[in-house]
Order: C-alpha cells, then sequence, then structure tokens
C-alpha cells in the first residue's frame, strides 16, 4: 500500500460524498482541493460555488485567497456575493457545503468567532464570514477539521454556526432551512450524526485508528456507530491527482 | 407581531430610512460635476471624527488600500471612527493605529497566515467594542439601505450566538407562523470603494468579482471611489453593463494607480506577498504595528511617493505576474 499524509486522507475522504452533489459551496485549503478531486474523480459536473460570488468556477491552479481571480476565469458565472447568498444559498440551490472551525460540539455546532467570554476574549478569532448563513442553508454540511481535545469541545465558547444546536427537533424550531451537518471528516476517523437526535457519532476509523484513541481526543463520552466501519484509504488515482495536479507544491497535503 | 429574540449587540447607526432619503435629495449632487481630487482632498473632506465608516473588498482582492493609508495618515484630526463591513488589509491598519472605536464584525483575518494580531489586540484589550454579523448578513443591510427599506426578512443567523450579540431581532413571520431574522439597514457615512476604471464624474467599472461595492455604494450618504485608470466617459459608455457605480451615488473619486497595494487587482497586478507577509510580522506586537505605519504611512507623504518607494521594477514585477483572463 502507497503511504499518505493524514490531509491527503481528508482530502479523499470528503472527495467522496460529493460524488453525488450538483452544487458545492467551496472554502479555500483542503476543502477546495476535495471539491476539484470529485470533479476528477467521477462527478465532472459538479458546480463549486465561492461566497465572492463565483458560481461554476473552474480553478487552473490552487486558489490562495476566496477572491482569487483563478476562481473567475473559465467560471460559469459571476455575480454580486448578496444575490450569491440570497439567491443561490438562501434560495436552496446548494447541495452541499464544506466548513472548518476552531471549536465543534457534540452536536455539530461551530465557533470561530471568540475562545473564552464574548466580553472579555481570551482570544478573539475571525468571526463568522459566511459560515453561519451556509450552515443555516446548504442542504447538508461536512465539517473538515483535525482531531484534538483543543477543537472537539462539550459546549462551544460560542456558537457562531448553528449544528442541531441541542439536539436535532431544534433546528426545526429555530426556523433553520438547511440539513445540517452530515459528517465530520477528520485526520484519524469519520463522524457522522445520530439520525434521531443529531448527536455526533465516530461512524468509520481511519486504518491503524482504534476507537480509545479516538475517544482520548474527543472532550465528552462521544457515541459510536452501531454501523462502525474501517474507512478505505485514498486511490492511487486520488494520490496522483493530489500530488501531481491538484496541489503539486503540497501546500495543503503535507 | 412577537419579538421572538433580540440580538444585544449595540446598533450603531440607527435606521431612519426617511432621514436617508432626504440626504439623497439634497445631499447627493445628481449633476455631472468633476469630482477628481486626491486621497487626501477626499479623505479631508468627507471622514471625520467618529463617522461611521466601511470599505469595500474581497480578501486581498480590490482593496481601497491608498484611501486606507491616508486616513492613518489623518489620524491626529479623525482620530475616532465607527466601521463596519468586512476586511482584511485595511481595517487591519486601521484596527492597528487604534482608530476603531465600534466594529460591526463579520470576518476580519489574514486568510492562509490566520488570525489578525491587530483584531486580537484591539478587541481583547478592549478598546474596540463589536457587534457580530455574518457576510450575507453585512450585505444583505446595505441592501436594505440600498432599496430605502428598513430591514429585510432572512434566515441570517436564526439560532446562533452570532444572532445573539447582532442588533438583529426574530419575529414570527405573519404569513407563515415560521421565525423569521430582521436585518436592521446599515447606512454608513463613509464608503470606499476601489475600482478598474472611473471616469471624472464618478461613473466607474469593476472587473471579476464585484464583492458587495454594489450594495455599499448605494448604502453610503458620501462614496469615495478610487480607481486605477480615469478614463473618457466614451470608455465607460462602451460597457455600460459594466457601470456598477454610477456618477450620482459618488462624491469624490481619486486616480490611484496600484490602489489597492499590496493588495491585488484582477487582470491588472498580483498582490505583493512579500509586502503582506512583512506586515503579517510586523503586526504580531504593537510597537511593530507602529513602526510600520511609521516608515509606509506616516514618512511618506501621499500614495505616489510610496509607489516610488517601491519602486517601478517591483510593481511592474507584480503586473507580469497578473493572471490572465
Amino acid at each position: 500500500m502507497t503511504d499518505y499524509t493524514a490531509s491527503e486522507m481528508m482530502i479523499a475522504v470528503a472527495a467522496r460524498p460529493l460524488r453525488e452533489a450538483r452544487t458545492v459551496f467551496v472554502g479555500v485549503g483542503l476543502p477546495n482541493i476535495a471539491c476539484n478531486l470529485a470533479r476528477r474523480t467521477g462527478n465532472p459536473d459538479l458546480a463549486l460555488i465561492y461566497e465572492s460570488g463565483v458560481f461554476g468556477a473552474q480553478p487552473a491552479r490552487l486558489p490562495l485567497s476566496i477572491g482569487d481571480p483563478t476562481l473567475v476565469s473559465g467560471a460559469t458565472a459571476v455575480m454580486p456575493m448578496a444575490d450569491l447568498f440570497m439567491f443561490y444559498l438562501q434560495g436552496g440551490l446548494v447541495d452541499v457545503a464544506l466548513l472548518g472551525a476552531a471549536q465543534i460540539d457534540r452536536f455539530g455546532n461551530l465557533n470561530s468567532t471568540v475562545i473564552g467570554d464574548y466580553a472579555a476574549p481570551k482570544v478573539r478569532l475571525p468571526g463568522s464570514g459566511g459560515a453561519c448563513e451556509i450552515a443555516i442553508n446548504a442542504g447538508q454540511v461536512l465539517i473538515i477539521t483535525r482531531l484534538n481535545k483543543r477543537t472537539f469541545v462539550e459546549n462551544v465558547d460560542f456558537l457562531t454556526s448553528p449544528g442541531y444546536l441541542s439536539g436535532r427537533a431544534q433546528r426545526e424550531a429555530f426556523g433553520i432551512p438547511g440539513g445540517g451537518p452530515q459528517q465530520v471528516i477528520t485526520d484519524r476517523c469519520l463522524f457522522d450524526f445520530d439520525p434521531v437526535t443529531g448527536e455526533m457519532r465516530i461512524a468509520g476509523l481511519y486504518p491503524g485508528v482504534t476507537i480509545e484513541e479516538v475517544k482520548a481526543n474527543v472532550g465528552w463520552d462521544v457515541a459510536v456507530s452501531p454501523a462502525l466501519v474501517e474507512v478505505p484509504p485514498p486511490s492511487e488515482e486520488d494520490l496522483r491527482l493530489m500530488r501531481e495536479t491538484l496541489d503539486p507544491d503540497g501546500l495543503y497535503r503535507g | 407581531m412577537p419579538v421572538l429574540e433580540e440580538g444585544q449587540g449595540e446598533l450603531f447607526q440607527p435606521p431612519d430610512m426617511d432621514a436617508f432619503r432626504e440626504w439623497n435629495r439634497r445631499k447627493k449632487s445628481r449633476r455631472m460635476e468633476d469630482k477628481l481630487m486626491t486621497e487626501r482632498e477626499a479623505v479631508e473632506r468627507f471622514v471625520h471624527e467618529n463617522s461611521y465608516i466601511g470599505t469595500e473588498l474581497y480578501g486581498t482582492v480590490r482593496c481601497p488600500m491608498s484611501l486606507a493609508r491616508e486616513v492613518v495618515r489623518q489620524r491626529e484630526r479623525i482620530k475616532n471612527l465607527r466601521v463596519a463591513g468586512q476586511g482584511v488589509l485595511e481595517l487591519d491598519l486601521w484596527l492597528a493605529a487604534d482608530m476603531v472605536r465600534t466594529l460591526d464584525l463579520t470576518y476580519i483575518g489574514l486568510e492562509v497566515y490566520g488570525i489578525s494580531h491587530a483584531l486580537r489586540r484591539a478587541v481583547e484589550s478592549g478598546r474596540t467594542r463589536t457587534a457580530e454579523w455574518s457576510n450575507a448578513g453585512i450585505t444583505w443591510r446595505m441592501k436594505a439601505a440600498a432599496m430605502g427599506v428598513p430591514f429585510l426578512p432572512t434566515t441570517s443567523m436564526l439560532g446562533t450566538d452570532t444572532l445573539r450579540y447582532s442588533a438583529a431581532k426574530v419575529i414570527e413571520d405573519p404569513f407563515t407562523g415560521r421565525p423569521v431574522c430582521l436585518l436592521p439597514a446599515l447606512i454608513l457615512d463613509v464608503g470606499m470603494i476601489h475600482v478598474h476604471r472611473a471616469d471624472r464624474y464618478g461613473n466607474a467599472q469593476i472587473e471579476g468579482i464585484s464583492g458587495f461595492a454594489f450594495e455599499l455604494a448605494r448604502a453610503s450618504k458620501r462614496l469615495i471611489v478610487s480607481a486605477e485608470e480615469i478614463v473618457d466617459s466614451e470608455d465607460i459608455r462602451r460597457q455600460p453593463d459594466r457601470t456598477i457605480i454610477p456618477y450620482y451615488l459618488v462624491d469624490a473619486v481619486v486616480h490611484a494607480p496600484f490602489g489597492s497595494y499590496p493588495g491585488e487587482m484582477p487582470y491588472t497586478y498580483w498582490r505583493d506577498e512579500d509586502e503582506i507577509r512583512a506586515w503579517v510580522e510586523a503586526s504580531k506586537t504593537a510597537e511593530g504595528a507602529e513602526t510600520y505605519l511609521k516608515r509606509t504611512i506616516f514618512d511618506v507623504p501621499d500614495h505616489a511617493a510610496l509607489l516610488e518607494m517601491i519602486g517601478t521594477e517591483r510593481l511592474e514585477a507584480l503586473r507580469a505576474l497578473a493572471s490572465q483572463r
């Protein structure tokens, strides 16, 4: 078996559910590579949407910024940010979105605003950006983040973007239209969410990783899915595309 | 109609649409007059202490940097600002210059270079008060102002602490009974936008992503446009579909070649990675940031002098790196 990095595994795993999607809301970095991998491995028509106002981007090289002109060249359409958020995202036309965060809790709620108390924060983070509306409106959300206790906390310090709040029914009660988080893709395992309660569960272990190792890196007693699987490694083709075409300089694969 | 939830964040400017309409009626020139002036003059005339001000940009794309630097250069006069909007490089300068008293915050960060040290110092020390919004939320707030309505009903921020620390309100939609978030219109005292080309009257065109230029231009009582190129009106009329900002919205036109530096201008020049890194490094401490401001702003009389300091060779290299369409 070929060697691969933890980031290469995350990218390959994130690309798998995207093979079914028609439209995906993308950020820069790992999510961007995952979407482009999905486009080149079975879903050539996947439309990449960037909040900077680009629909159907076909980036020729790795974008360095969400406003990178490479996202515009060759795209299907370009529009004001307000229109993209309003007519595509709030209009219900985004199937899947990818998000990251500084903290995530057992219901998939995300924090990218402050560490500590809002009034006197220990660390002021960048803020919601587009994440909040994306988490509210996308058909499904895939969360990509590394597994550690600092990130996987029982309660987020600040609920920037909604997962299932305090349980699946809560989204409905608050009038939140989108489908909520579907998977959390980490460098050691894959989580999904209980279809009734909306609580995060260990759904898949990467080769060589144990349940104990995952539990030791999560800040609450995390549940295990009854259908736990071993997640297959990246294919030779996945690795070749990532290394030769999608991120040849290894900016995000390392 | 019951209010289900009320954000406890501050509303830094009330959405008084009648007052805004009255302003537009009385103070917005609808004459085709020459508005060309320098950065210094534009900032002197339109930016004042406690002005509620916003810049338009996307990440490091099309940043009104020559205007943002001029605001810092006039720090002694302007002192304190209220700021709304997104920003990477320009809001970082104002935060580092300790000019930002209140901030409608959606995202301030350095993208690939991580979190903003200037933002951290300003907010963690309590010198800058914040209200939270999202990227969509803030641009929809400007859209409401542009439409002349006091709020827009949206799904924005529902169920979150972002809403709790914003100044939005959630009500029961009178048609369906579902919760709906009302975003208050955001009316700026001053807006700043950098564009590819404008004529001397202010008709302005943008290439590539247009960010929230359309909304910000229409939500600002005073609008300063800086442009890479000042062109004849004939050139504007050749592609009228590109005129995102027509002259009647504009109060000042500034000719600013490399005005987005060290940010980029799509199809014109690439960003200066070394200079952005220099800022990231310098801004790690308050002293480092002040030294950087002195070197690039206080010791430099104007934008032309800064370009001279950077040198033609470096600027031409950035032009050569610009992506082609």
